[in-house]
């Protein structure tokens, strides 16, 4: 039965109804705030004891009771009402005094949901046709635009990315936040190769990460070898473990493949954990050595015996800020290699080969495409990049211990790919500027981050399942190019 | 011999817990045919509102153990439950029909929310509770003084497993619910025509698998006196181990596979290194996975086009 029939039939019970409902979802808060809002577990003297914080449970009883019956009554076609009831309930919120401010962020949160949904509502009802399918469809077609305008705007971004350090505002924590933010951005990128691309998802990819940075962290340690001749090692390396775990899992199917790869990066952080003598377990490799100069001049104010000083070399100054500079440009090539190498083997036949194993694997196999060896390919180039960006971390950060490597690392990088749109570069860029961007930005309500982090990767899932600027363009299209495309597009909106 | 027949024990003792949380797995994985990953952290949860209730039936003088561990098992699958039907109703149905990998990653999103949650609310530290049950039997005491003792917890544990594993099975077997839920797992669509509410019937399926997971979570927080918010994530994985040993969808499987990463688990501890016992449980999930993906029990499945 749809909203408008509910309506015309029974226009007079919808209260009673609706507030039923909203006495369920009431009910259910209840359930679920009583125990951990409610009585909160505080270490006394005695023990553990139990603080009472039934003040908040009422609140947000209440609210979840209000929320639910502005949500009914947008549904059964009250639109107009609600959004004018949320509006003035945002205001009320703004004003109003709560006893934490997490509540007053989670009703105004709340009330802007609802007028949003409102809004959605009535401009559906005055639309006619509408639905899921029309929202699904809008988004699409501003996925589709977003990705034109990059044809214009990643080069401007590119430029303001090799301008940055030079701008006036570039201090030391710009350019720190701007290595972070591309260090994320380069193992997004990486990864979209498996996830995006071949359509797997690896839920173990921290662990290629960590196997590049401990590469580099141990042949600087044991043989002295130099950055610039681990890099290229550290990408090989990481290449091997991903042939070498490709190889057994790559048969499984997508759910298992998922769980297999889980287990594998575990199982590389336990085992750098616990091997003590060779790795240094929980305490980790410190001093590891910074890069220099591509091996021609230090970074150093007094260089060591038989090198040049960077700064004297080029006639400067000496200033810290120089290597932090050559850093960031160094990671800023790194990524855009990621993107670059993306980009044009997509349309190489492998890239093809990737994009159809995703859509439709049982047909490729029929068409003749040897999956295992396609799908390892995407792994171990995948694991590569990760291998690249792993040497990078370990020579910025000085030290690596087991706990950067964590699974939460791994599913951090998989919401970029994921929040993004699976398979779309401008994606990784927009998801990291969120998901890593913002809570820099918010350094003060960094306890409420990972909360809010995995509150987003549902949320989108359940709003749109394939990514926020998800959109495939085909590669090959087989009536007409870009233009006849355009041309039954707006013959589609015209109708 | 002594040295193994303790392993033994303790090691029955972690197999029941884990195949209570294995059971979860097995039924969401049967009904809807995804990794419901989250159900790690709804053990977690049990576990902390067993703690939550220990606490306030303290401070309320219930001490008597047998009703204080009654009550705290009500409480805990009954809060827990609620839980778990929620996770199902916002993470879950809006992506019924949605490609395969998004309600995994919709479930990897919830763990995370769920997890910090519990530690935004009731702080990062470990939080111990007094011992409930104490004492045990000696079974055999060697001469040089080595006892093989089996707890009173541990004997509960364990017939607690017991009965409801065979409660369950009786309910599987045996009412409209279970033959609406076995009716679900075969094809939703041709039992929602046939008049099964399939929404509902999932639901329920989520809410029993929760309220087993609260009740390893009771049993670990009695059995080990001290839980974190962080002890879903391990005890999920190797749960969804012992669930696909056992063969995925399988609800004897997964007992079954709960017993037997139990008793790997402390053997290996006993016998080789702690250290890696971690290793031991995920070792074994991807070698079942790579080599018998049907598990122990479980029916091959036929990929359809």
């Amino acid at each position: 039965m749809t909203a408008a029939t509910l309506n015309a039939g029974a226009s007079r019970s919808v209260l009673p109804a609706a507030l039923k409902e909203a006495a369920i979802a009431a009910v259910v808060a209840l359930a679920l705030t009583l125990p951990f809002v409610g009585l909160r577990t505080v270490d006394s003297p005695q023990g553990l004891t139990v603080v009472t914080r039934f003040g908040e449970v009422a609140i947000a009883v209440a609210l979840v009771f209000i929320g639910r019956l502005g949500l009914v009554l947008v549904r059964e076609g009250y639109a107009a009402a609600v959004l004018g009831a949320s509006i003035a309930a945002a205001v009320v919120f703004w004003l109003a005094p709560f006893p934490t401010p997490p509540l007053r962020v989670i009703a105004l949160g709340g009330a802007g949901v609802i007028a949003i949904r409102a809004a959605l509502k009535l401009r559906d009802m005055r639309g006619g046709a509408a639905g899921q399918q029309a929202r699904d469809n809008r988004a699409d077609r501003f996925a589709a635009k977003v990705q034109e305008l990059t044809r214009w705007l990643g080069p401007l971004v590119v430029l303001f990315a090799v301008a940055l350090p030079f701008m006036p505002f570039a201090g030391r924590s710009v350019i720190d936040i701007g290595i972070l933010l591309l260090t994320y951005i380069m193992l997004g990128w990486g990864l979209n190769i498996i996830v995006g691309y071949a359509g797997l998802l690896d839920l173990g990819y921290v662990a290629f990460y960590a196997v590049g940075a401990y590469s580099y962290a141990l042949l600087a340690q044991y043989f002295g070898w130099s950055f610039w001749a681990c890099l290229p090692l550290a990408g090989v390396l990481a290449a091997m473990a991903g042939l070498m775990l490709g190889f057994p899992v790559l048969r499984l199917r997508g759910d298992y493949f998922a769980i297999v790869t889980l287990g594998f990066g575990e199982i590389i952080r336990i085992v750098l954990l616990n091997w003590y003598d060779f790795t240094g377990g929980p305490n980790g490799i410190s001093g590891i050595p910074r890069p220099d100069f591509f091996g021609i001049a230090d970074f150093t104010r007094n260089p060591a015996e038989g090198k040049v000083a960077f700064h004297e070399m080029f006639g400067l100054e000496f200033d810290p800020l120089q290597r932090i500079i050559f850093l960031y440009y160094l990671i800023l090539v790194l990524a855009l290699a990621v993107n670059f190498f993306t980009l044009r083997i997509r349309k190489l036949p492998i890239g093809r080969a990737w994009e159809a194993l995703r859509e439709d694997e049982i047909a490729c196999t029929a068409l003749g495409i040897d999956r295992t060896r396609i799908k390892l390919a995407a792994f171990s180039i995948s694991a590569m990049w990760g291998g690249f960006a792993g040497a990078f971390f370990a020579t910025r950060q000085g030290f690596i211990s087991p706990e950067s490597f964590t699974f939460l690392e791994s599913a951090i990088i998989l919401a970029i790919v994921v929040l993004g749109g699976m398979g779309s570069q401008v994606g990784v860029v927009v998801a990291t500027l969120i998901v890593i961007g913002l809570p820099e930005a918010f350094r003060e309500l960094s306890e409420y981050r990972m909360l809010a982090f995995g509150m987003g990767m549902v949320l989108i899932m359940v709003w749109r399942p394939s990514g926020l600027l998800a959109h495939r363009e085909p590669t090959v299209l087989l009536h007409g190019g870009r233009d006849a495309r355009r041309k039954r597009a707006a013959a589609e909106a015209r109708a | 011999m002594e040295y193994f027949l303790q392993q033994l024990i303790n090691g029955l003792t972690l197999g029941a817990i884990y195949g209570l949380i294995a059971i979860g797995y097995t039924m969401v994985y049967g009904i809807i045919g995804m990794i419901n990953f989250a159900h790690g952290e709804i053990y977690m949860i049990g576990a902390f509102v067993a703690v939550i209730a220990f606490i306030v039936l303290g401070l309320a003088g219930i001490t008597w153990a047998p009703a204080a561990i009654a009550l705290v098992l009500l409480l805990s699958m009954a809060f827990t439950a609620v839980y778990g039907w929620t996770v199902e109703r916002f993470a879950y149905r809006p992506l019924r029909g949605a490609p395969r990998l998004a309600p995994l990653i919709s479930a990897i999103g919830m763990s995370i929310l769920l997890q910090n949650y519990v530690q935004l609310l009731q702080g990062a530290r470990v939080k111990p509770i007094p011992p409930v049950v104490q004492g045990g039997f000696t079974i055999i005491e060697r001469a040089d003084g080595f006892a093989v003792n089996i707890s009173y917890l541990q004997i509960l544990i364990i017939l607690t497993t017991v009965a409801l594993m065979a409660g369950f099975t009786a309910l599987i077997n045996g009412t409209p619910l279970g033959r609406a839920q076995r009716a679900c797992e075969q094809d939703k669509k041709m039992a929602g025509l046939l008049g099964v509410d399939v929404d509902r019937t999932i639901s329920l399926t989520f809410v029993m698998g929760a309220a087993l997971a609260a009740v390893a979570g009771v049993m670990v927080t009695m059995y080990y006196g001290v839980i974190d918010f962080f002890i879903g994530f391990l005890a999920g994985v190797k749960a969804f181990t012992a669930a696909v040993l056992g063969g995925i969808g399988s609800l004897p499987g997964a007992m079954l596979g709960g017993l037997a990463i139990g008793l790997i688990e402390a053997f290996w501890s006993g016998y080789f290194s702690i250290e890696y016992k971690d290793v031991a449980a995920f070792s074994i999930l991807v070698l079942v996975l790579i080599f018998r993906p049907t598990g122990l029990l479980g029916r091959p499945e036929i990929e359809k086009v």
